[in-house]
């Protein structure tokens, strides 16, 4: 599965240490890479879009600049009944494809992890949910998942 | 050293601004050589450019700038005409300008290069033909005058080192064969000797000219003496010898005053802005829209009432205040289409054409960043238009043409978008000749050509590779093909269409995003969303209550049409185009909306508001949505979609039958469209109440029968009846239609038969209407197969069969043996 290939620029430094900013959506635990993001805001109005992909929970106003949010639950086809009425919280990613935001339950810490202990994803793991994974962290208690954002938001 | 960075800096901005200006002013001076405004707007301009290089110590630019002043200086009085060697020699000027402002800009000095060619060139204009002995301008007497006559010698001095020459004032006087122009002063600022600042303040000695307080031989005589030595000011000349009282030099004095704060105050009224500035100004209203949003959030909340009213107008201000910064940002499209006056007499000068441009709308606005993406390819096709497109003066009067071609520069709003149409009245382009280069040169096949339409051959020019170097020449052919025009209008998400008619000339549609542009629209509600549409596609406004609806609409295929004014109109319902819950309604607003050729109702909860809106791109996730063009920020900070009409009736499946009928039928307008035509009507139900009125060609058909229901047998599962000794087909109309055979239960069937070479088919229907001969106006296309659209017909809304379709889908052999 091309998830156990890291995206070329993480290959040069491979060996380091990244930084990753953990967040909860239910009881799951993902990271994405800190400069990935842009900034982490408490969801104000989402303007639903009819006719929108499934996993699109509508737009954002960030400051003058119209963000696309995303539900995960929705992408890792799980459950969302009540869970979209929650207060979310905004994850606001800067991509190659432009800025999108992620609504998640709450954040977690900002982890320093060796990127050389990023393991594949187990394959008990629905490939739904490898796909949109570059790969997990053990951690004591439990484990990380280090979000692939392209993969997440690609609907095609 | 800082602060005289900023005045170079600032210098060279402006010099910039004045020479863009120049070269389109010099272009309308060649056209309207007596516009008196426009040659002092000159003078003006290119004065400002050699005062402020000479104060800055950029000999070579004031050299320059001077050699042509002087030029201009002669075609202000009238002593020389203005001829296209001439305005041809003052624009090379202003190239050269650029290029030492280019150098300055980018190395702090200026270029080493003489430009005494250039220098020459304009003094030979100057002197060239000129008239023995001008006499000077009373007032302005021997040093003003004398000047240009001089210029070619008096510059000629200085010219060995023109970058070392001092911060002098604008008059050099060394080596001045003109007697003893005194260059001191320098620090008065409407120093009489300076002859230039005659265009812009008046002189202390036209000015009391003017108040008759003195006669012109006076102050011709305080000129005189001036001239030949006497440093004091005329005022000052005149008061001494009695011509004046002193508090009539001050009044005069005051009036200089006045007049020149008056053009201070003109210019006052815009400010230069850093783009920076702006986007991090922009950056900020941003976070405070954010933080009153958490406050009016906040307030609502808590109930605090004592906050709501401050709350509200903070929402209002943050609301104007973004919107306000949001419009720096944009310029009118003039600013590219300026330079287009003199690209196109520059190329047409060359080639030896004769071309004139006209502009209109050059005040639509467009985002500043989209404004310099377009700024290339907009250049380029207008090159191409006069290069490619406009014919030899000779050619066109042989074609029947006005000798001089027309290029049409056009910019609008449409549809959610800014078009730029490029018209010229040229030679077109001819589609055989494009699709031969193109399938010599591999870019298509000849089996795409001949599938091809002469519109889509057209479009070719855009291909990669098409480019011939028979088509480069030295004017377009500049690296830059037609396929990178339309790559960079695409990348900014437009698109660029050309429609030509050959002999006549060539149209070039380019159709840019408004993405951050500013556009009136309605707001409207569905499902309590709201929803923007573009005036632009708004045709109109209706509000209908429901016991009037029903009596206003007929159902064809399941699409509720209204009658509008004797027209059909489609009617879409918003929320079930989205998606949404449908809801019962007492009274309809309908919104009229026009998608390309088609209009149709859009079915809305509620009106609400116009509004203006920034248009937001949706990104890379909604890129397929195609009922939306955008979302914008409402007032309140939340996000509204914006509808796009055309995606809307796509949604809807209105448009693309209507653009296939168009493309097919061509005129079907035309009022003279007039078919016979038998009327019918399926009744599937046989109550009547379903009836469905339809309508076939009588062209079609062959014969009407009535045919006994029992003489119906089957041939390998297809129901068939003998008849005329061969065996006929049959098939049931409202089988095709709806699926299921009318349940009439008559014993007798009515058949209409068609014949197709020798092969019959008989189309059983549920009543023969009538016969009749009617115009045939296509209101709505159809997607029930075999049906061209719906029509209105004898005042009923009738669907129109076309058996052809019916029988070349149904019985594929019948078709194929014929053909």
């Amino acid at each position: 599965m091309s998830t156990l290939a890291p995206p070329a620029e993480d290959q040069t430094e491979a060996l380091g240490a990244r930084q990753l900013c953990t967040f909860y959506v239910d009881d799951l635990l993902f990271a994405v890479e800190v400069s990935e993001v842009q900034e982490v805001v408490r969801s104000t109005g989402v303007t639903r879009v009819p006719l929108a992909p499934h996993i699109v929970t509508g737009l954002i106003n960030l400051r003058g600049q119209i963000v696309v949010t995303v539900d995960l639950r929705r992408r890792l086809g799980r459950d969302t009944q009540g869970a979209e009425d929650r207060p979310r919280i905004n994850v606001v990613l800067r991509i190659p494809q432009g800025v999108v935001s992620i609504q998640v339950d709450r954040m977690g810490e900002v982890v320093t992890l060796p990127h050389a202990e990023l393991e594949p994803c187990p394959p008990t793991m629905p490939a739904s949910d490898r796909a949109v994974l570059h790969g997990i962290h053990q951690l004591d208690d439990k484990v990380l998942l280090v979000l692939d954002v392209a993969a997440a938001i690609e609907t095609a | 050293m800082d602060e005289f960075d900023e005045i170079v800096e600032e210098f060279l901005v402006e010099s910039r601004e004045n020479l863009d200006r120049l070269d389109t002013e010099l272009v309308r001076l060649e056209q309207e050589p007596f516009d008196v405004d426009v040659l002092a707007g000159i003078f003006r301009d290119i004065h400002t450019i050699k005062g402020a290089a000479g104060f800055l110590g950029m000999g070579a630019m004031e050299r320059v700038s001077h050699a042509g002043e002087n030029l201009l200086a002669r075609l202000r009085d009238r002593d020389l005409e203005v001829t296209a060697a001439r305005t041809t020699a003052l624009l090379t000027m202003v190239d050269t300008l650029r290029v030492i402002l280019d150098t300055v800009e980018a190395t702090g000095e200026e270029p080493e290069g003489d430009h005494d060619a250039l220098v020459a060139q304009l003094a030979a204009l100057t002197t060239d033909d000129a008239p023995a002995g001008d006499g000077p301008a009373p007032e302005e007497a021997a040093p003003t005058e004398a000047a240009p006559t001089e210029a070619a010698p008096t510059e000629a001095a200085p010219a060995e080192e023109p970058a070392e020459e001092p911060a002098s004032p604008v008059e050099v006087p060394a080596a001045a064969a003109a007697p003893g122009p005194t260059p001191a002063v320098p620090a008065d600022e409407h120093d009489e000797d300076d002859e230039d600042d005659a265009s812009a303040v008046p002189r202390i000695g036209e000015i009391l000219r003017d108040s008759t307080l003195l006669t012109e031989v006076e102050v011709e005589a305080a000129a005189a003496a001036q001239a030949v030595g006497d440093t004091r000011r005329i005022g000052e000349i005149l008061v001494e010898r009695g011509a004046v009282a002193t508090d009539d030099v001050a009044e005069a004095l005051a009036t200089q005053k006045r007049t020149t704060r008056k053009e201070a105050a003109a210019a006052a009224a815009t400010i230069r802005v850093d783009v920076d500035l702006l986007d991090n100004l922009m950056n900020l209203v941003g976070e405070l829209v954010l933080a009153r949003n958490q406050i009016v959030q906040v307030t609502g909340e808590k109930g605090l009432t004592a906050l709501a009213d401050t709350s509200q107008r903070l929402n209002l201000i943050t609301t104007e205040l973004q919107e306000g910064v949001m419009k720096t940002r944009m310029q009118p499209i003039g600013n590219v289409f300026g330079k287009f006056p003199r690209v196109v007499r520059d190329i047409a000068l060359q080639l030896g054409k004769k071309v004139s441009i006209t502009m209109e709308g050059t005040d639509t606005e467009l985002d500043k960043t989209i404004i310099e993406a377009i700024k290339d390819p907009l250049t380029h096709m207008v090159r191409n238009c006069v290069d490619h497109g406009i014919e030899q003066p000779a050619d066109r009067l042989a074609a029947g043409k006005p000798e001089t071609g027309e290029v049409l520069l056009r910019a609008y709003h449409e549809g959610g978008q800014v078009n730029i149409e490029i018209v010229d009245d040229g030679k077109g382009i001819d589609p055989a000749s494009i699709a031969a280069k193109a399938v010599e040169k591999g870019v298509v096949t000849p089996e795409q050509v001949d599938r091809m339409t002469d519109r889509e051959l057209v479009n070719l020019v855009f291909a990669p590779g098409l480019s011939t170097a028979q088509e480069v020449s030295n004017l377009s052919g500049r690296g830059v093909g037609m396929d990178v025009v339309r790559t960079s209008i695409e990348r900014i998400g437009g698109s660029v269409d050309v429609v030509s008619t050959p002999g006549e000339g060539t149209t070039t549609k380019l159709k840019i995003p408004l993405t951050l542009a500013i556009i009136p629209a309605l707001v409207v509600s569905a499902d309590d969303d709201r929803f923007a549409i573009p005036q632009v596609s708004l045709l109109e406004l209706l509000r209908i209550d429901a016991e009037e609806m029903a009596g206003a609409i007929e159902h064809v295929n399941g699409t509720p049409l209204f009658r509008l004014r004797g027209r059909l109109l489609p009617l879409v319902h918003l929320e079930e185009v989205l998606g949404l819950p449908r809801r019962d309604r007492s009274v309809y607003n309908i919104v009229v909306l026009q998608a390309d050729s088609q209009q149709f109702g859009l079915v809305v909860d509620a009106v609400n508001d116009s509004a203006e809106i920034v248009v937001r791109p949706l990104g890379h996730l909604l890129r397929h949505v195609s009922a939306y063009a955008g979302a914008t920020i409402m007032g309140d900070g939340q996000v509204a979609l914006i509808l796009d009409a055309m995606g809307l009736a796509a949604s809807a499946g209105i448009t693309e039958g209507g653009r296939h009928l168009e493309l097919v039928d061509g005129g079907e307008e035309a009022p003279e469209d007039v078919e016979s035509l038998l009327l019918f009507a399926l009744d599937p139900d046989g109550t009547g109440s379903t009836a469905t009125r339809m309508a076939v060609p009588l062209s079609q058909i062959v014969r009407l029968e009535k045919l006994d229901a029992a003489t119906v047998e089957a041939a390998s599962g297809t129901p068939v009846v003998q008849y005329r000794g061969t065996i006929m087909p049959l098939v049931w109309l409202t089988e095709l239609m709806v699926g299921y055979r009318s349940q009439g239960g008559s014993t007798e069937l009515h058949v209409i038969v068609h014949e197709q070479g020798d092969r019959r088919i008989g189309f059983v229907v549920d009543q023969f209407t009538d016969v009749l001969d009617a115009p045939v106006s296509l209101e709505r296309p159809s997607d029930l197969p075999g049906v061209r659209g719906s029509a209105l017909i004898a005042g009923n809304v009738t669907d129109v069969v076309d058996i052809h379709t019916i029988v070349a889908t149904r019985f594929p052999a019948h078709s194929m043996e014929v053909a």
